[in-house]
């Protein structure tokens, strides 16, 4: 059916020409570049095609009113790329350019530590120098380091300022105050010609600190990225009624009070009424019902529900109050409340750190002027003693970790969404389950595959390619060749049939097929049956578990985990998958409300709940759990409010995502003890006024190394056997068709 | 000592233009693609008619 794709929403324009961004799947290697960019180039009118392979993204500038943008998507696809628009996020930009004035700043201050170093060794080495030499290179030192550390500087000072604004303490106003100090010290010192200036420790502490900001930043922006161009390729489109023509356009386009036309199939992109038709919808997504829900004109529905028999012509409308999603909304502000007054590891250790080394530096200025120093060698000292604890190692030790952290996460298909969600998901003791697309596959398959014979579901398979309703698409999973048949007709509400070797083939319902009605029992799983030559089969579809839930859970347990389902679904639906798992705590039939209430009773019995859910009706119970997990195929609400969001089929990386952040919660320990050994031997030596410039630059340098090394055993961890889903880049960016 | 008259602006000024090159390359956006760039260098474009004989 020719129809219309609008796409004017993604379309930026700037005198003349268009622009639009693409997440293109499918890119792999350097021919692609070439051929996508070079085919998309050959098209009238467009001016420059632009590839960005590291985040899969097209960028197409063209003159406008020659080319209309869904050609551009036609384009890509004919040649093997499916291609969708793509709209970054305000956060994305603004990350792309925070990152970009790290950077600025990173430079900077290497450029100055460089510099003031070579003076430094110097200065260092030239025992013969001469006070005028040494006075010219502290005066040239300062310099340099005093304008590159106001910029370079600008990162730490902001926070610091923030942070003490708001009478709260974090790791960046000791730095600052070590910072501001070692340079005003410096310069009192250039300035009455004595010998130690500390310039260059004070830029090497910018560099190395600049340093972990950036990996931490760039490694979020990468996984954000990612998740970009997920969103993109799961982005929904509507059949909106304009006038009397039926146009597609994107879910994020919809405005209240559009008429949409939804064929069975489909799922609904907004929430909204039925005006007319009727149909049976699957709302396992919204509230992890299994079972369908009949609805007609009047009837409300929510986006998210799949509809699957008839087909509905609805209006859309704002979430009205008394709906599902009122509750949700209402309920996720209080959860999310609770959620923000959790203090990071960094945090907590900068409020013990900050006071016991103020105080050491204000007992060393003491101690010495009661032992009889002057005045300036008794500050002199103080100050060393602040520098050489300049928290590097500490500032180092958990972002470190942190980013190495992320990284195999990612290698494990999961995407962090929270920055401070590893250290949340390494406390967890206790894992609730939802049931419905987290226990068990998103989509109903085929369950009974085993018992019919291969060659007849193979054609049955191929056969259902040509259909568009659920149940057909779940058959036409099991299809090892993916070619549909010629000529093969739908009938609406009845089934599809072709003609294949001269025999006519059926698949639809049992009446349909001339095949006897089967009767079940289970609730949520639906026949379907399929005919040809003679031979008949009547194939189950059903949710089954995901194909490592059996391994995964077990594993988890082995872990000394407690394991809880909560479902929305009926308990009789839940109670096989339960015992099936022997997971003994499994509830059915909750309201989101009522999920809740569960979290909050095992927290108040101190249990820290890692909650692993899907549905638009687990969005609150995600943000109220101490940490949250979801799959991609979530729904948005539910997606947004997860600490992380892990790809594919398979349950392990829930596994994988708890045994990273344990082992990355021992390793900042570590770290932060690597930190409080280091200051245990270095701030004595800073005390009895032996800290010179240069064992302050060895000793900051040589454990900022140590703690960054240290990070990088998170890798080392042995992998699970089975975990080996492929990356994420690779999972969602195979070639599809590469010709 | 008096050659560090001439060496020290001399080392500045050449740390500097590294600097300066560094963050026009940031901001001509030559870091945007990293990946992208590793692969493009192998694509033979530039040989221009060979390349249109070869391309499938």
């Amino acid at each position: 059916m020719a129809e219309t794709l609008d796409l004017a929403l993604f379309v930026q324009h700037r005198d003349g020409t268009a622009h639009i961004d693409l997440a293109v799947e499918g890119v792999a290697c350097a021919a692609c570049i070439r051929k996508i960019e070079g085919s998309v180039r050959r098209l009238p009118g467009v001016v420059d095609a632009r590839l960005n392979f590291t985040n899969r993204r097209l960028a197409v500038d063209w003159h406008e009113n020659e080319l209309a943008p869904a050609d551009l998507i036609a384009a890509l696809q004919d040649i093997g790329y499916p291609a969708y628009p793509f709209q970054p996020e305000r956060t994305e930009t603004q990350e792309a350019q925070h990152m970009r004035w790290l950077v600025k700043c990173l430079a900077v201050a290497g450029f100055a530590a460089m510099n003031v170093m070579l003076l430094s060794v110097s200065v260092w080495s030239g025992s013969d120098m001469g006070q005028e030499t040494r006075d010219f290179f502290h005066w040239l030192s300062a310099l340099i380091a005093l304008p590159a550390a106001a910029y370079a500087g600008q990162p730490f000072f902001q926070s610091a300022w923030r942070a003490i604004r708001t009478r709260q303490l974090n790791m960046d106003v000791p730095i600052s105050l070590g910072v501001i100090l070692a340079l005003g010290m410096s310069l009192v010192e250039t300035a009455t010609h004595q010998h130690h200036a500390y310039f260059d420790s004070a830029m090497m502490l910018l560099f190395f600190l600049l340093c972990g900001r950036a990996l931490d930043h760039a490694m979020r922006r990468k996984t954000r990225a990612v998740a970009g161009n997920l969103a993109a390729l799961k982005a929904e489109f509507a059949h909106r009624f304009d006038g009397g023509e039926v146009v597609r356009v994107p879910a994020a386009a919809l405005r209240a009070d559009d008429r949409l036309l939804v064929r069975p199939g489909d799922r609904l992109p907004a929430d909204g009424v039925v005006l007319s038709g009727t149909s049976e919808i699957d709302e396992s997504l919204v509230t992890g019902e299994t079972a369908r829900r009949p609805v007609g004109a009047g009837a409300i529905i929510h986006a998210g529900a799949v509809n699957f028999s008839g087909t509905l012509t609805m209006r859309v409308t704002a979430a009205g109050s008394g709906t599902l999603l009122d509750e949700v909304e209402r309920l996720l502000d209080k959860a999310l409340m609770a959620r923000s007054r959790y203090v990071r590891m960094a945090d907590r250790a900068a409020r013990m750190y900050a006071p016991v080394v103020h105080a050491t530096a204000a007992l060393t200025l003491l101690g010495w002027l009661a032992a009889g120093a002057t005045v300036h060698d008794s500050i002199v000292t103080a100050i060393a003693v602040l520098i050489i604890t300049c928290p590097c190692a500490l500032a180092l030790a958990i972002p470190a970790v942190q980013v190495v952290a992320s990284g195999a996460l990612f290698r494990a298909s999961v995407i962090l969404n929270a920055g401070d969600a590893i250290e949340r998901l390494s406390e967890i003791n206790t894992v609730v389950f939802d049931k419905t697309g987290t226990l068990t596959l998103p989509e109903p398959r085929v369950a009974n595959a085993a018992e019919i014979v291969p060659d007849l579901l193979e054609r049955a398979a191929r056969l259902a390619l040509s259909s568009r309703h659920p149940l057909a698409a779940a058959v036409a999973r099991e299809a090892r060749e993916r070619v549909p048949f010629e000529g093969a007709s739908e009938e609406p509400g009845q089934g599809v049939r072709a003609l294949i070797e001269a025999a006519e083939a059926r698949l639809g319902s049992a009446s349909f097929c001339g095949v006897a009605q089967r009767e079940l029992t289970e609730p949520g799983a639906s026949t379907i049956a399929f005919s040809h030559a003679g031979q008949t089969a009547v194939l189950v579809v059903r949710q089954t578990l995901r194909p490592d839930a059996d391994e995964t859970v077990s594993a988890l347990r082995t872990r000394g985990l407690d394991l809880i389902i909560l479902s929305g679904d009926r308990a009789e639906a839940v109670a096989p998958i339960a015992a099936r798992l022997g997971i003994a705590d499994a509830r059915g039939g909750l309201k989101p409300a009522e999920k809740i209430a569960a979290i909050e009773a095992l927290k108040a019995k101190g249990r820290r709940v890692l909650m692993v859910g899907d549905g638009l009706n687990d969005a609150p119970a995600l943000a109220a759990a101490h940490a949250s997990l979801s799959p991609i195929s979530a729904a948005d609400l539910a997606q947004t409010h997860a600490d992380a969001v892990f790809l594919g089929e398979r349950l392990s990386p829930v596994l994988e995502t708890v045994r990273i952040a344990h082992r990355a919660r021992r390793l900042m320990r570590q770290n932060l003890w690597l930190a409080v050994i280091y200051n245990a031997i270095a701030v004595p030596v800073a005390i009895a006024g032996y800290a010179t410039p240069l064992i302050a630059a060895a000793a900051m340098s040589g454990s900022s190394i140590l703690v960054t090394l240290n990070a990088l055993r998170v890798r080392a961890g042995k992998r699970a056997v089975g975990t080996g889903v492929a990356c994420p880049t690779e999972s969602t960016l195979v070639p599809v068709n590469p010709s | 000592m008096n050659v560090l008259i001439y060496l020290v602006p001399m080392a500045l000024v050449l740390g500097l233009t590294g600097l300066a090159a560094f963050l026009w390359s940031l901001r001509d956006g030559q870091y945007e693609d990293m990946e992208g760039a590793a692969l493009r260098v192998l694509s033979d474009d530039d040989l221009g008619s060979e390349d249109q004989r070869r391309s499938p």
